[in-house]
């Protein structure tokens, strides 16, 4: 055989068992996704075409409820950029400048973001009971036990109270990108900028900021798709209650799917929210590419 | 941005004074630092403390304290009634198995398109990249369709694959980076003594990319280890679960009586913070590779 075919055959032999699970699990489902998207299907039974029907239903119908739950996400993502990122941001900078204690802190700060979803789920659902949980407990004994309520159980705390272990899981995780970023800026630079008369919060604002821009961007590229594609917390939380008040497109999903068989709703769902992952994807690259 | 600013200046030259912050400052970074320490801290501790309390003393004796009495029996509880023994066992099975088969898959691959030379390499390699942003969501009627149809629901291969899969994208993109550095000389040297591709790659290039491994492997592992949607929907059987599921179930069998469930979370999360106390920086880094390519 010559010896170019036998290369060739190798090269494919190397690649095999990566697209073999790549095309079968990745690729083709998304392709299958979008199909069955068209269909009125309950899973098992035959399948009725009824083209873009899921689609208008989703967006129009009150009872499913799917721009309520795409604006919880959205409320979530905006609470990540705006709340989440500038706390991780601080500390990044804070770490990054080398402070007493920085890989300590640095290590602590990053431990949550190794817990299972599901352990902090359940530790904050403890942490938020009505009776017993430290939080109503904590209240009650500095005195503002006025303050203290459902927090899970009441439509109006309810997603904010998603909110906060969301927020204590994740800060770690963008802290160590940026502070990494932080790291990266040269010494010398930073240096320089001292001697010419900048004080610490200068030099941050002028030099660190500025130069961690391409981390920053995949901060907040993961945070916002992080956002719309979240489950496992609410799913433990609230799984969506009280009365629609956390739903997100994920476990509106799972709904549809698990409970009401309705796979090519279920698939609707799923191909919104790869379209809108990757729209806002785009969307946060260019809006950096023009800041620059 | 490069570093052109040339530092000759003599940092002792009293011309230029560089600004300190003040005392009131430092101590208000480092209150907040202590605060926010504080604030990551205790959930955990507070968790490790009432998996060993009864009900009377989380429910008021003793809320935030050390327990009184080290309840071990919160975790004999968790394993014979809770089965957190089984489910532990199932998410090693799990991890370990989605471990290799990223690795092999992503070696392989990888080797293929850094280090052999053909036409459309770069293309594959950016076809490999979208797994980066594709959310696991939009497989998931597919695969559980699939899986059904082939009899593959309620197996641990129902995980493991899928697993495997959303993990090579960035097992590819870590090791993309660690294999070229790896000088090209090597292979030529090996070449030149009569090494065919497989030898290259088996006995050169994979025992090279040992630290490669490591990161890979840690990555995967706790992306299986504590993944929820999949392992809920793919696995129903007692017998099949892994640790998140399992601990659903047992929150739902024990309501009111809180230790076993502590015991069950401890359970769930003791290993990943072992690891992490001896290999914080190496996990660190992992997580890294992962996102600043970008």
């Amino acid at each position: 055989m010559n010896k170019k075919v036998v290369y060739s055959i190798n090269i494919f032999l190397f690649l095999l068992p990566a697209l073999i699970l790549f095309v079968g699990v990745l690729i083709a489902p998304i392709a299958m996704s979008g199909y069955y998207s068209f269909f009125d299907w309950n899973g098992f039974g035959e399948k009725t075409f009824i083209g873009f029907e899921n689609y208008k239903e989703l967006f129009s119908s009150n009872a499913i409820g799917f721009t309520k739950a795409l604006g919880n996400s959205l409320l979530l993502a905006a609470l990540s950029v705006f709340i989440q990122l500038p706390l991780s941001l601080g500390l990044a900078l804070l770490l990054g400048r080398g402070i007493k204690g920085e890989r300590a802190f640095l290590a602590i700060f990053f431990m949550p973001v190794l817990i299972s979803t599901v352990v902090i789920g359940q530790l904050w659902l403890k942490i938020y009971n009505p009776s017993y949980g430290i939080l109503n407990v904590f209240l009650t004994k500095i005195g503002l036990e006025s303050l203290t309520r459902i927090w899970l159980g009441l439509p109006e705390t309810a997603l904010g109270a998603c909110f906060v272990p969301i927020l204590w899981q994740y800060v770690g995780y963008h802290m160590l990108l940026m502070y990494a970023g932080v790291k990266g800026v040269s010494p010398e630079l930073r240096e320089a900028a001292k001697i010419d008369g900048a004080t610490n919060w200068q030099v941050s604002r002028y030099i660190v900021i500025p130069s961690i821009k391409p981390i920053v961007k995949v901060s907040v590229i993961f945070a916002i798709t992080g956002s719309l594609k979240s489950f496992d917390l609410i799913y433990v939380l609230t799984n969506g209650g009280p009365l629609h008040a956390t739903e997100v497109p994920s476990t509106l999903m799972i709904n549809m799917l698990f409970l009401r068989n309705r796979y090519g709703m279920g698939s609707t769902i799923a191909v919104m929210l790869i379209i809108l992952c990757f729209a806002f994807a785009l969307l946060i690259n260019r809006l950096f590419k023009e800041d620059r | 941005m490069d570093a052109k600013v040339n530092v000759t200046v003599d940092l002792s030259s009293p011309k230029y004074q560089v600004k300190q912050e003040s005392k009131v400052v430092k101590v208000l970074i480092y209150i907040f630092l202590a605060l926010w320490t504080f604030v990551n801290l205790f959930p955990i501790y507070w968790m490790f403390t009432f998996s060993l309390k009864d009900n009377k003393e989380i429910f008021g004796e003793n809320v935030a304290g050390l327990p009184h009495n080290w309840l071990w029996s919160n975790y004999t509880d968790a394993m014979n009634t809770g089965h957190m023994n089984v489910y532990f066992v199932n998410s090693i099975i799990v991890a370990v198995m989605t471990i290799l088969i990223t690795l092999i898959a992503a070696l392989m691959a990888t080797y293929a398109i850094t280090r052999m030379t053909w036409k459309f390499s770069k293309q594959m390699n950016a076809f490999f990249m979208m797994g980066l942003t594709i959310p696991i969501h939009a497989s998931i009627v597919p695969i559980y369709v699939t899986l059904s149809n082939i009899h593959m629901l309620n197996t641990y291969w129902a995980l493991i694959i899928p697993y495997a899969a959303f993990a090579l994208a960035m097992a590819i993109l870590i090791c993309s980076g660690f294999m070229g550095d790896i000088p090209r000389d090597l292979d030529e040297a090996a070449r030149i003594d009569g090494c065919g591709i497989w030898g290259i790659f088996f006995r050169i290039i994979v025992p090279l990319m040992r630290p490669a491994l490591a990161t890979i492997g840690i990555y995967t592992f706790l992306q299986c280890w504590n993944e929820l949607m999949f392992a809920n929907i793919f696995n129903s059987k007692d017998a099949l679960k892994t640790l998140p599921v399992g601990i659903q179930a047992l929150s739902g069998q024990y309501t009111t009586n809180w230790g076993p469930i502590g015991a069950a979370l401890v359970i769930a999360t003791f290993p990943t913070l072992l690891v992490y106390i001896f290999l914080s920086k190496k996990i660190q880094e992992s997580f890294i590779a992962g996102a600043i390519k970008g």
